[in-house]
């Protein structure tokens, strides 16, 4: 048997260390919690008891548990289990929207600038310390405030939240990828840039992206809150878990259910998306040792 | 005399490098007036240590990057300008290999794919044969089906050579440039990885540059080497010649580095110093502050080339005075 038939063996027979380790406790939680907002947020029209702006009158102000209103109503009568179900649902939309437009935007930055380099990089990166450096509490109210705050618009602008910190990756594996790595051998092969980026760089450096974008996901949930909460993000009669929250905190001392059930929903998605983020990382590095 | 398939003709390329945080930009001269020629189906060695230019040489002849000044000429015709689409149709005739075989391939996409995607870029043959193209490649160079379905990170460091080896030889190209392919590897699937480059450069009519700093691969794989020093060409010549009677002193001092097994070590010519900092290039001769024979006119004076009756060239200002050296075995 020669050197290259042994060599071959050895790898081939290499027994594959695929030993299942059991998710711990908490991720499962995380995960059944997800999936349960996710799911409320599609299915919102068919499991919310009442429209979230029907109103019941002589029920103002109900406590939880109440026989018609299982997490009470609110100064108008208004069912708060109907009107969180639909929170979820834009809370969700705004949350993932914008992740998604962040995602996009700051990954096309940050290759523009590894590909380009010279002026165009030096004027993305100038962009990404703007941003960095400006609290975008200020960016998003003076916009707000001007602009009207149509959802659209609003998704949009949460879509600006973050972006810089795709680019800064997404740029800075590139270019480490084009100096010694795969990417430098594929352009060498004849490869055209958008093959290079899309098939080669971009599937390599999805994992950190998206392990990015857990981390901004309850981010932008959060911002969403404060912004609806100072009065400036989602407008009545449509509601979120920050707008509720916001008008809530006005019958804190008389039914603080009012308010307690979003911010409990806050946090509690924010906490178990950001755990799932924090297995997930672990294990994609794994994966490519 | 068959014809010369690359041409470099006086090559510069510079850097500029800021000294400090607040320092001036200084240049940085990675390539100095360098001039090589290769012949179709022929080996030329580049030695030096490192630093010395090696790589930047390999790179500008490949056309990955353009020389300050000077003349690339690949079959008589000047390369095209990076990342043009005639420069990318190029790359069908003209392959690098690579130090580190895993950093140049793709983690995340199988052997096969790889190899195959020569093909799929230059859209060679009909789609449903690129596979089969690829696996026989794979098979020349040898890797069985098995190894073409496994990642990167599933293969040894020899079998990934191997796998780089045969993405770029796919697309039968007539240069390939290997940049120190197998300094990475153990000595045992160095001399594999050798003999199969031998084997491949007769079955196809390929011709190497050879990057090394290896002088017993480069005396086993090529007919002319060229000792760089500093990003200047010190000595050029048939490798044998330049092995068994070396006339520039710092030729002279690499040879006698190399370890001869079973035989007591000879004398060592031991340099002083380190290689000097390329962008504080002393005056005369780069070699001149560590050179054993250095004379007063090396300090001020830049040598230049001297052909020897046996046909190589040597920039050394002792060559004419020199006594012929006894012979050294490598």
């Amino acid at each position: 048997m020669d050197m290259m038939e042994k060599v071959s063996e050895t790898a081939l027979t290499k027994p594959k260390i695929t030993k299942q380790r059991r998710l711990p406790v908490s991720v499962i939680l995380s995960l059944l919690w997800t999936g349960v907002v996710v799911l409320v947020a599609v299915l919102a029209n068919h499991i919310a008891p009442y429209q979230y702006t029907a109103l019941d009158l002589p029920n103002r102000l109900a406590s939880p548990f109440h026989p018609k209103h299982l997490l009470g109503t609110d100064e108008l009568g208004r069912d708060v289990l109907s009107r969180l179900i639909f929170s979820v649902r834009i809370s969700v939309l705004v949350a993932l929207g914008a992740t998604v437009i962040s995602a996009c935007f700051g990954t096309a930055m940050g290759f523009a600038a590894a590909h380009f380099r010279g002026r165009v990089e030096q004027s993305i990166l100038m962009l990404a310390d703007f941003q960095a450096a400006m609290p975008f509490l200020i960016l998003s109210l003076s916009v707000l405030a001007f602009f009207g705050n149509a959802l659209p618009l609003f998704i949009g602008l949460m879509g600006l939240y973050g972006w810089e910190r795709y680019a800064r990756i997404a740029r800075g594996l590139a270019i480490a990828a084009s100096a010694q790595g795969y990417a430098g051998a594929v352009r060498q092969l004849g490869a055209s840039p958008s093959l290079v980026y899309l098939r080669h760089i971009l599937p390599n450096i999805s994992s950190t992206l998206i392990v990015s974008m857990t981390l901004t996901f309850p981010e932008i949930i959060l911002m969403e809150s404060s912004l609806s909460f100072l009065g400036l993000g989602v407008q009545p009669p449509m509601t979120s878990l920050g707008n509720m929250v916001g008008y809530g905190r006005e019958y804190m001392t008389r039914a603080p259910w009012i308010m307690f059930a979003p911010a409990g929903l806050i946090v509690m998605t924010t906490l178990s998306i950001s755990l799932l983020g924090d297995w997930l990382r672990d294990r994609l590095e794994k994966g490519l040792q | 005399m068959t014809a010369n398939i690359l041409e470099l003709s006086g090559i510069s390329r510079s850097y500029s490098t800021r000294q400090g945080l607040f320092g001036k930009r200084v240049p940085v001269r990675a390539v100095d007036d360098v001039s090589l020629s290769l012949q179709e189906g022929q080996t030329l060695a580049l030695v030096g240590e490192s630093g010395s230019g090696k790589s930047t040489t390999g790179r500008i002849a490949l056309g990955l990057e353009r020389p300050n000044s000077g003349h690339v000429l690949f079959r008589g015709s000047e390369l095209p300008p990076a990342d043009t689409p005639a420069w990318r149709r190029m790359r069908a005739q003209m392959q690098m290999i690579y130090q580190d075989p895993l950093a140049a391939l793709d983690r995340r996409l199988p052997i096969l794919d790889q190899t195959r995607e020569p093909l799929d870029i230059h859209d060679v043959g009909p789609a449903s044969e690129r596979n089969d193209k690829a696996l026989a490649m794979l098979d020349a160079v040898g890797l069985n089906a098995g190894h073409a379905a496994s990642l990167p990170s599933q293969l040894s460091g020899g079998q990934r050579q191997r796998a780089v080896l045969a993405r770029a030889l796919i697309m039968k190209p007539s240069l390939l440039v290997c940049d120190e392919p197998v300094s990475a590897l153990d000595v045992s699937i160095q001399a594999q990885v050798v003999n199969l480059l031998m084997d491949l450069q007769r079955d196809l009519q390929l011709s190497l540059l050879f990057i090394s700093h290896d002088l017993k691969v480069v005396r086993q794989v090529s007919q002319r080497m060229a000792v760089m020093y500093l990003g200047r060409i010190v000595e050029y010549g048939e490798t044998r010649l330049l092995l068994s009677n070396s006339v520039h002193p710092y030729t002279r001092a690499l040879i006698s580095a190399v370890p001869v097994a079973g035989r007591r070590t000879r004398e060592r010519i031991i340099l002083t110093g380190e290689p000097p900092n390329p962008a504080a290039r002393p005056a005369g001769c780069a070699f001149h502050p560590r050179c054993p024979i250095a004379r007063s006119e090396c300090a001020n004076v830049s040598p230049a080339f001297t052909t020897l009756p046996d046909g190589r060239s040597v920039a050394c200002h002792a060559v004419d005075g020199h006594p012929p050296i006894e012979e050294v075995g490598v």
